[in-house]
Order: C-alpha cells, then sequence, then structure tokens
C-alpha cells in the first residue's frame, strides 16, 4: 500500500468537567466512578459548539500543518453520531469552509464511534485507486449520554482530521484490516436525543470480542506481533477497556500511554481512537510503527498498521497539538454543563 | 436570516473572504464592488484575509434581541484584522480576560438557527490567540 498520513488535525473544546461534579448532581461516589472508568474529568462544547464547528476546527488544523492545498482533496467524509442534521450533509459545510468545494465528492459516515476510521479507509481505497488525490477523513463528536446514565461521565465533544495521499506522507499506513458482526451492544433510534446501551454486554461480545479479532486479524495477515510497535492506540470510551485489550493483546502500558488520552477528554465517540493516534504522531520519530485498532459499537473494528516517516518532523509544529488543546482548561459547573449541551428544554 | 440570504454570503461568513483594491492597495470586509476611495477606477478582486486581528473595542451584551438571549451574556467587539479593515464580531472568552488590544483569531462557530426544525447558521467568530 502506498498511501499514508499527509497531515492531521484535532481540536478539543476548552471547557471540561470534573466527575466529581456530575457524581455530586446524582448521589454517586465519584472515588468508585474514576477508579473504574479511569476518567477524571471531560471536554464540554461551548454553547455555539457542535459536530460541524468541531469538524471544520480540525479540518482546517489539519490543512494548516502540512500547508495542503484544499483544492487537491477530493473526497471529505465525516464520521459522527451527532451530525446536527438529519438529512444535510455535515461534510458539505466542511468541504465548504476549508475551500475543498465544488470539486469534490463527500459523505457522512455513521458507525458508532468507529465512523471516523471507516471514513480513513475509504479514503485510502480512493487514493490508492487513483480516484483521488488526496482525501479528507474526519471523527467528530459532541457524544450524548442521558442525565444520570453512566454514559453521561463520559460522552465528550472533540474531532481530529486526517488528510489521506500518497505523496509527502507522514506516517505510512502499512495495511488495515476490520471485523464486523451485528452485535446490538449500544444505539440511538431515530429522533430520540439520548442513546440506549446493553450495559455490562458491550465489555465482552462488543468491545472486546471486535478489538481482539482485529487486532489479531492484522498483526496474523502481516505476520507482526506487539514488540514490532513503538506505540499502540485502542477505542477508549474509558481508561480501563484499553488498558486490558491492550493486555491481552499482548501490548504494554508504555506502549499505550502516549495515546491514552481518555483520562484527561472523555470519550470523544468517532474521535476516540483517532485523538489518539494524533496524541501518539504529535511525539512519534521517523522510523516508528504505531498499531491503532478502533471499536463502534454495532459492532466492528478497524485495526491500521502506521510506518512514521522523516515528514513527521517537517510538519510538527503546524498546528496544535493534542496537548496544547488539552491545556487550560475552563472547568464549568453542572448546571452551566446542562445548559451547553442543550439538556435543559425551555 | 432567509435560506437564500444566508448562502449568497455564505462562503464571505466561512472564511473572511473580502476584497482588496488593486490600484490603492485598500482592502474590504464585507467584500465590495467598488473600492469606495478609488471610486469608477478601483479594481477589487477577492482577497481571503488570514483571520488574525486585534480588539480595538468591545460591550458585553446582558439584554440581546431574542435570537442570542440563550447566549447572554457575550462579548461583542469591534476586531481590526492585520490587513486593515475593522468588522463587529462575537469574541468568545472568559470575560475578565477581554481587553482593548487583545490578539484574536477567526474560529468557526455556529451563528444561531431559523428555529428547531429550521436550517443552521455557521460562520465566523473570534478566539484569543494562544498560537503566535
Amino acid at each position: 500500500m502506498k498511501s499514508g498520513i499527509v497531515s492531521y488535525g484535532a481540536y478539543i473544546p476548552r471547557y471540561r468537567i470534573k466527575i466529581e461534579e456530575i457524581a455530586k448532581v446524582w448521589g454517586d461516589n465519584p472515588n468508585s466512578i474514576i477508579d473504574g472508568l479511569m476518567v477524571y474529568e471531560k471536554s464540554v462544547p461551548d454553547m455555539d459548539e457542535d459536530t460541524i464547528t468541531i469538524a471544520v476546527e480540525a479540518a482546517r488544523n489539519a490543512v494548516n500543518r502540512a500547508n495542503v492545498n484544499p483544492e487537491k482533496i477530493g473526497a471529505v467524509f465525516t464520521g459522527s453520531e451527532s451530525h446536527p442534521y438529519a438529512v444535510k450533509p455535515t461534510s458539505t459545510i466542511v468541504a465548504e469552509a476549508i475551500g475543498a468545494t465544488p470539486n469534490l465528492t463527500a459523505a457522512d459516515f455513521e458507525f458508532a464511534c468507529k465512523a471516523g476510521t471507516a471514513a480513513m479507509q475509504a479514503c485510502v481505497g480512493m487514493t490508492e485507486s487513483d480516484m483521488i488525490e488526496l482525501g479528507l477523513a474526519i471523527g467528530a463528536d459532541v457524544s450524548q449520554g442521558a442525565p444520570g446514565d453512566a454514559l453521561e461521565y463520559t460522552a465528550a465533544a472533540g474531532g481530529v482530521a486526517y488528510i489521506i495521499g500518497k505523496e509527502n506522507i507522514l506516517a505510512k499506513i502499512e495495511s488495515t484490516y476490520s471485523f464486523t458482526t451485528d452485535t446490538p451492544d449500544f444505539w440511538r433510534r431515530e429522533g430520540k436525543p439520548y442513546p440506549e446501551h446493553g450495559g455490562r454486554f458491550t465489555g465482552e461480545p462488543g468491545y472486546f470480542k471486535h478489538v481482539t479479532s482485529a487486532a489479531r486479524g492484522l498483526m496474523e495477515r502481516m505476520g507482526t506481533k506487539p514488540s514490532d510497535y513503538k506505540y499502540a492506540i485502542f477505542h477508549q470510551p474509558n481508561g480501563k477497556f484499553p488498558t486490558r485489550v491492550a493486555k491481552m493483546l499482548g501490548f504494554s502500558g508504555e506502549q499505550i500511554k502516549p495515546g491514552l488520552v481518555v483520562s484527561r477528554l472523555g470519550n470523544t465517540y468517532s474521535g476516540s481512537c483517532m485523538m489518539g493516534l494524533a496524541a501518539t504522531l504529535d511525539i512519534a520519530k521517523p522510523g516508528d510503527r504505531i498499531f491503532m485498532t478502533a471499536f463502534g459499537s454495532g459492532a466492528g473494528s478497524d485495526a491500521f498498521s502506521f510506518s512514521v516517516t522523516d515528514r513527521i518532523d517537517e510538519t510538527r509544529n503546524g498546528a496544535p497539538s493534542v496537548e496544547e488543546l488539552l491545556a487550560n482548561p475552563i472547568y464549568v459547573d453542572y448546571a452551566t454543563y446542562a445548559k451547553h449541551k442543550g439538556k435543559i428544554k425551555l | 436570516m432567509t435560506v437564500a440570504r444566508f448562502w449568497r454570503r455564505l462562503k464571505n461568513l466561512y472564511n473572511l473572504i473580502g476584497t482588496h483594491c488593486e490600484k490603492c492597495g485598500e482592502y474590504h470586509y464585507p467584500p465590495r464592488n467598488l473600492c469606495p476611495k478609488c471610486r469608477r477606477s478601483s479594481r477589487t478582486v477577492p482577497f481571503k484575509f488570514k483571520g488574525l486581528g486585534e480588539v480595538v473595542t468591545y460591550t458585553i451584551i446582558h439584554s440581546s434581541t431574542k435570537d442570542f438571549e440563550k447566549q447572554t451574556p457575550y462579548i461583542l467587539a469591534i476586531i481590526k484584522l492585520n490587513e486593515g479593515p475593522h468588522l463587529t464580531s462575537q469574541v468568545i472568552c472568559d470575560h475578565k480576560d477581554i481587553h482593548i488590544g487583545m490578539k484574536v483569531r477567526s474560529a468557526f462557530r455556529k451563528l444561531g438557527e431559523e428555529s428547531d426544525k429550521g436550517m443552521l447558521y455557521y460562520g465566523t467568530k473570534f478566539v484569543p490567540l494562544v498560537r503566535g
């Protein structure tokens, strides 16, 4: 495969809410939640931020990082489960806002938390077949968690954009492999504001089965093993799942540490695994190999193997790093958070 | 704002696309068909501003029109773009941080919505400049 990542950009809203603040409202023990989820705080969108604004900011950072000519982008795909419109693409607005229109194709993707990596795979297919020169794949969400539901402790906001192409790549995509089944572990019906989930059922038959199957499938296909990789990223709905699945697969705590941003960010759903990859690329050096496996409920996993090139150093400072975006948060109380998330209906 | 009116202004709202008069060198935002200085002899071309500028003056709106009442109190400022033009925009930051001379950058934000089932309007606001 000749395709790889030409550039990438992330965006995280400034606001955060601490787990203690949410637990206080619902009478839960914050320490047991923090210990159980390994999440301390999560990002909160501003009143005027949604999946579209987050996707645009991430895409602009990706364009700026490597000084990409947006007119060369032939496809814009945005993965999210919180597209502001039910009918009217997020991707057309992103394409217009970055100056990529009109000579391109665009579509919105939805596959719970892995819609963004599915968009990456679609871009790889189009660049490999020379249908397009560059493709833009975005994972962005202002994820929903019903008041009082366990999801409310982690459902966060953020987005990441990857520009895929064959030339001037900062990381080569060595291979990708997916594992998909019909597993109803998490869903949101049309018109409903909050998702439903299968509780503990989301773990073994959902997350762990699909992540391990995709990860092992890719390594078997490539003939690689965990020790061949410097870093690894797994979908991070909380801190516990990726830590456990890494251990199950034979990856160490050191390999997943740079990409494990969920503790300070929460679960950015379609942006989750891609945010971990961005944080890892921020510190990666030429020659490093990176393993990534995303998971989306419903359910499926996309595994990727990357090899970082010399170009990474040239693009390092072209856009904010994930660490810069996580710095200097503004903490809000539950009432402000509820107002920002539109949970208060007037 | 009607759908057609928003659609006509969309390119200038999403990105700060104004005009540049190649005869006198002036920059304009919003775009102008004619340079007000050069009049009939003006040579205006589209120009995309970098989106960097500083706060010339500001006010904090506590009593707004109906469309913005959920956002009150909010900061409304006159921004001087680095290329010269002045424009009025919201600045999104902590109210204790806003000051005259504050360096800002453009950001893509939701401007409003027609109704709960109508279209959403997006465009440019300003946020503090963190990176130089």
